[in-house]
């Protein structure tokens, strides 16, 4: 069966399954930290990531601002957009059944991706790569972009992770999900942690959506169709666990490369068939340490 | 009261197809069906099937498939449609009970996407121009239902039917341990029964009937296209459910009634449909809970406490 693959095929799809992992490990790592503090699944991750691409794609052809001044620019103005949107619909429900921070947040998705889409239409935008170019490894072509984007996604995942598993704000973070009354009698603003943490991951889906812009094609629709697979992984790597969502972002992205080498046919459905065995041999998670 | 409201209910169902486009009441009809399958789980059980498209939409490709290729009658093909649907449920159901509350729905909702894609890959399913032609055969082998206004009549007393299921279906002994699976589920649990059982056999039910709508659709339409199995669907009936009333028998019907009038209202407004969805449905999780229908029934309570004082 491994009659002609060669190692361009074999290689570039590892890479592309890299890239995908690599967004896929950024965007359910910002989920499965919200739902570590807040218990919201935030189903509007895909969309505050289009946010990210498009508010990216704004500041270049509206303001002449380049991609690196929108790999700072963009996070926080999404960052801020979630900030509102924390106060404006989550909050007045955070006593509620999780269930319904979860459908609140599928109708913000429905909201903002409709406008979106009713001011810019539905097709894809193109934004240039800010690194053209790349160099020859000599069994593949690795653009200096793509190069990039795995780098600075395996800086950001392992920063994040040591700051709220190893720093002192982080265990307040962890505390707080425990006992959020306690912790508040430390005197932490606890309601006003559970906000700046909503902002932060949701900033980290602004960030992941700037990353993507000049890969993908920036599209109202880029963030649901990504969310899928998202929910699988999360699903997949135990819903609290920040280091789990990461690796299983990661190596579900080069099972899927791979796939499309080796079965191309199946490469769209392989997420879904790990997420079937997954919930009936592992069904707590495979990093959930066994709580369910 | 309750039965001179069954009345005007039933001589306006029947009235309506004389003043209204019947192929806009058959919609609504199917749709009421959907909402009360998609109710029977989060209304009764406490479960969150945020993939409930899957079983309308691959039921309406099945049913168009053996109408299309078969010559039997129409009765028995939405029969056999409802339950593929139906066994389509039992193992969604199998695999999901593992995981609660949030999970559930997390686990529902990539289904729904696989089914999606499996329907998008089929050959039979004709991809993203959709199934076209689907045939309206007669009902019973004999008797002629090709006219909109005498089709309707048949969607409607499928409706009667579907609903009336559901009625027995929640106020059985069976629906009982439902509820208290939703109030309660490790009581239940300590009471010797499984709740995971019951949860799968919920399931099975739920997706059976959402089935039993998607055949019926895709008969009144003769086509059968890729959005009955798309997620905006599946969202389409948690607004209907929890706009009407969550947990009320009425409920998902008045909102599956008044989508589907806006819908047809906003359909030429592009996006605005969708984006006026997403709106109410902010607004009824911040404000209106209990829905139209809940928080009507409460007012009526009200009115009654202060009469008896």
């Amino acid at each position: 069966m491994f009659d002609g693959i060669t190692p361009q095929l074999l290689f570039g799809q590892l890479l592309i399954g890299v890239i995908n992992g690599s967004f896929y490990a950024m965007l359910a790592m910002g989920l499965a930290i919200i739902f570590g503090l807040m218990h919201v699944v935030n189903f509007a991750h895909g969309a505050q990531y289009m946010l990210g691409a498009f508010v990216a794609w704004l500041l270049l052809n509206y303001l002449g601002v380049p991609y690196w001044g929108a790999l700072v620019i963009a996070p926080v103005v999404v960052a801020c957009f979630g900030l509102v949107m924390e106060r404006l619909i989550l909050k007045p429900i955070a006593n509620l059944d999780h269930l319904y921070s979860l459908l609140v947040t599928y109708a913000a998705t429905l909201v903002i991706e409709g406008l979106i889409r009713q001011q810019y239409g539905s097709t894809g935008l193109p934004y240039n790569s800010p690194l053209p170019g790349g160099v020859n490894l000599g069994f593949m072509f690795m653009p200096w972009y793509r190069l990039w984007v795995v780098v600075f996604s395996v800086v950001t995942c392992l920063a994040t992770w040591l700051l709220i598993e190893h720093t002192k704000l982080g265990a307040y973070l962890r505390a707080a999900n425990q006992s959020p009354e306690i912790v508040e009698s430390f005197g932490i603003n606890v309601p006003r942690m559970v906000t700046l943490t909503y902002a932060f991951g949701v900033g980290l889906a602004g960030l992941s959506g700037v990353l993507a812009a000049p890969i993908y094609q920036v599209s109202p629709s880029m963030g649901s169709t990504l969310m899928i697979t998202i929910f699988a992984v999360v699903v997949i790597g135990g819903m609290g666990s920040i280091l789990g969502a990461i690796l299983t972002g990661y190596l579900l992205g080069i099972v899927e490369g791979l796939t499309k080498v080796f079965y191309p046919e199946g490469a769209n459905l392989v997420i879904f068939f790990i997420m079937l065995l997954a919930l009936i041999f592992r069904p707590s998670g495979l990093f959930s340490g066994g709580k369910n | 009261m309750r039965i001179a409201l069954i009345l005007i209910g039933a001589a306006l169902a029947l009235a309506a197809p004389f003043f209204v486009y019947p192929v806009l009441l058959m919609t609504i009809l199917c749709f009421v069906i959907f909402a009360a399958s998609f109710n029977l789980l989060l209304g009764y059980v406490g479960l969150l099937c945020f993939g409930q498209a899957m079983f309308l939409g691959l039921s309406a490709y099945i049913a168009g498939q053996i109408l299309k290729t078969t010559g039997i009658s129409i009765e028995l093909a939405i029969m056999a449609a409802a339950l593929v649907s139906a066994a389509l449920g039992a193992f969604v159901g199998f695999v999901a009970v593992r995981r609660s509350g949030i999970q559930f729905a997390m686990i529902t909702f990539a289904f729904a996407q696989f089914v999606y894609f499996l329907l998008l890959q089929s050959e039979f399913t004709g991809g993203e121009d959709g199934m076209q032609g689907i045939p309206r055969t007669h009902l019973f082998g004999i008797i002629d239902i090709s006219d909109s206004r005498t089709f309707y009549y048949f969607v409607l007393a499928m409706t009667v039917l579907a609903i009336f299921v559901v009625y027995r279906v929640v106020h059985s002994p069976f629906g009982e341990i439902l509820k208290a699976i939703r109030d309660n589920e490790p009581r239940v649990e300590s009471l010797g029964f499984r709740p995971e059982r019951f949860k799968i056999l919920a399931m099975t039910i739920s997706a059976g009937l959402a089935g039993f709508a998607g055949a019926l659709k895709a008969t009144v339409f003769g086509f059968a296209t890729l959005t009955d199995v798309s997620w905006t669907v599946s969202g389409e009936v948690i607004l209907m459910t929890l706009l009407g009333g969550l947990g009320t028998l009425t409920g998902p019907m008045v909102g599956a009634g008044i989508i589907i009038l806006m819908n047809d209202e906003l359909a030429q407004f592009g996006e605005w449909a969708l984006i006026a969805q997403g709106i109410i449905l902010i607004l009824v999780i911040l404000f209106l809970r209990r829905g139209v229908v809940g928080e009507a029934g409460a007012l009526v309570r009200r009115m009654k406490a202060r009469r008896a004082k």
